[in-house]
């Protein structure tokens, strides 16, 4: 079972918590022209990459807060949590 | 090639079988081939054999990092069905049962192909008319399908939970009769054994490390043995696509999960069906072992790992416990994992991509095993033509571009929307 420390809370059981995907994909500016591509590539495109990813995890049993985790796709190590305005 | 028959094998057995001849060969790799196929899963297998016996294409060579069947051929719980409402997956997976049907004849090797059915229980009378819908369109597209109601599916299925008071009481089922199982291992060493008479070069422990693109073109790869060379190269490589991706500067719509599976100390024949939960993600059948086989949910988090955690398993066999009450006395006998390519609209990849001579197939999500033949169909098609067959024509890469999906059940990455 993982271990995950809530920036807010401090480590709780996996069982806490809902996964919310790559954080690195960032959403296209609001009233910006865009392109279908930058659409497309925000909406279903993930780099999905083996080692250290960084990613969305929300305290869905706890605080409800959502925040990021650095964690190895293939070890499943966590290296880090952040509050969703911070950066490593 | 030895022939297997029932002849071969008292022969062999009088002489102590010592004279079998082996399966497959072990060849070094030749600098050039016509095509390259990367993965030698259920899916690369199989493409190479029908490259070889549709399109007499047999220079053709196999890449494997691991060995054959140690991957998600050898991870799935044997499931074979086309039990789908749209015509593309309808009509793919339908070639698939037809190939399935005379598969252990065609490959000289017994599959086990058992259809016993396939049954998806229903717990509302919404969900009974969601089933009737999807019965229909099946049987429009030539599938056989039948609605089964509570009595039906309790004469059937006597062990599932009938009594009054709980949570998802069962209001009956979809069946698709001619779906089953087979056994997986064998549709891998058949196609194996079958691709390598024909000429095809099965090269295992070869890890792909790097591809060959001039001017938009493909030229060849590199690998932990050696650079090959070849003007066609098919990915089939399922949770690693996203690895392979990267090398060639793709960004696909696959995220690599995790998906486990389980089964339970061997018990007498019990279950003679494949039997869905309807308000969850849980399925079971028997083997011919006599272990129950059961698997559900992914982990729900990016994973390269093969191997799970408990909070899934504890909740995929809940859900066990609930449909079939007599589980809960039974211990585990192995729990396993394996990474699957989850597609974001849950339906498969079988497509060319921007670079000329390089093919894609991969996004099988939980479902790869059952369309081992019609994916390696379709793709030996794609690639001797280079063109896409019609049955894998909604497969395309660009329709995450376009926005025709294929929203069979719209699951794809993000399991929690159901």
């Amino acid at each position: 079972m993982l271990h995950i420390k809530c920036p807010y809370c401090g480590m709780r059981s996996q069982n806490e918590f809902a996964y919310g995907g790559d954080a690195s994909v960032t959403r296209p500016e609001l009233n910006k022209e865009i392109l279908d591509s930058e659409w497309d590539s925000f909406v279903y495109l993930r780099k999905s990459l083996k080692g250290k990813h960084l990613e969305l995890w929300h305290h869905i049993s706890g605080c409800r807060q959502w925040f990021k985790v650095q964690r190895d796709t293939s070890t499943h190590e966590i290296f880090k949590t952040l509050k969703p305005g911070e950066s490593i | 090639m030895q022939k297997y028959s029932v002849f071969s094998l008292i022969k062999n057995a009088f002489k102590g079988h010592k004279d079998w001849e082996v399966a497959w060969k072990d060849p070094t790799p030749k600098t050039e081939y016509d095509v390259i196929i990367i993965g030698g899963g259920g899916h690369g297998l199989a493409t190479a054999y029908y490259l070889a016996k549709e399109h007499n294409i047999t220079n053709v060579a196999i890449v494997e990092k691991g060995w054959i069947g140690g991957g998600n051929v050898g991870r799935n719980t044997t499931i074979l069905r086309s039990n789908y409402m749209h015509d593309q997956n309808g009509l793919f997976y339908e070639l698939g049962m037809d190939l399935w049907r005379n598969m252990s004849q065609e490959l000289n090797f017994n599959v086990m192909y058992s259809p016993r059915g396939i049954i998806n229980l229903a717990h509302s009378d919404a969900q009974m008319n969601v089933y009737s819908r999807r019965g229909n369109s099946m049987r429009l597209n030539g599938i056989d399908a039948v609605l089964l109601g509570r009595e039906e599916v309790k004469k059937i299925v006597p062990m599932l939970d009938f009594s009054e008071n709980v949570r998802f009481p069962i209001f009956g089922g979809l069946m698709q009769p001619s779906g089953g199982t087979a056994r997986h291992d064998a549709v891998a060493w058949g196609y194996a054994r079958q691709a390598d008479s024909m000429g095809v070069d099965i090269i295992q422990h070869c890890e792909v490390t790097g591809f060959d693109v001039i001017n938009g073109k493909i030229k060849g790869i590199k690998t932990s043995r050696g650079n090959i060379k070849a003007k066609k190269i098919g990915l089939c490589v399922a949770g690693s696509t996203s690895i392979l991706a990267e090398m060639l500067n793709m960004t696909l719509p696959i995220e690599t999960h995790l998906l486990q599976a389980c089964v339970s100390e061997p018990i007498k024949p019990i279950l003679d069906h494949v039997v869905t939960f309807g308000a969850g993600h849980f399925y079971c059948s028997q083997s011919d072992k006599g272990e129950m086989v059961m698997g559900g949910d992914l982990d729900g988090y990016n994973s390269y790992a093969q191997r799970g955690n408990l909070p899934t398993l504890q909740h995929v066999l809940t859900e066990g416990i609930a449909m079939f009450p007599f589980l809960s006395k039974l211990k585990m006998l192995r729990t396993w994992g394996g990474i699957m390519d989850m597609s974001m609209d849950g339906s498969p990849i079988i497509d060319k991509t921007h670079i000329e001579g390089l093919y894609l197939n991969c996004g099988w999500c939980y479902g790869g095993f059952k369309a081992t033949p019609a994916s390696g169909w379709t793709f030996a098609h794609t690639i001797a033509q280079d063109k896409v067959h019609k049955l894998n024509a909604g497969y395309s890469l660009n329709r995450f571009h376009t926005g025709h999906l294929i929203d069979e059940k719209g699951l794809g990455t993000k399991t929690w929307i159901s």
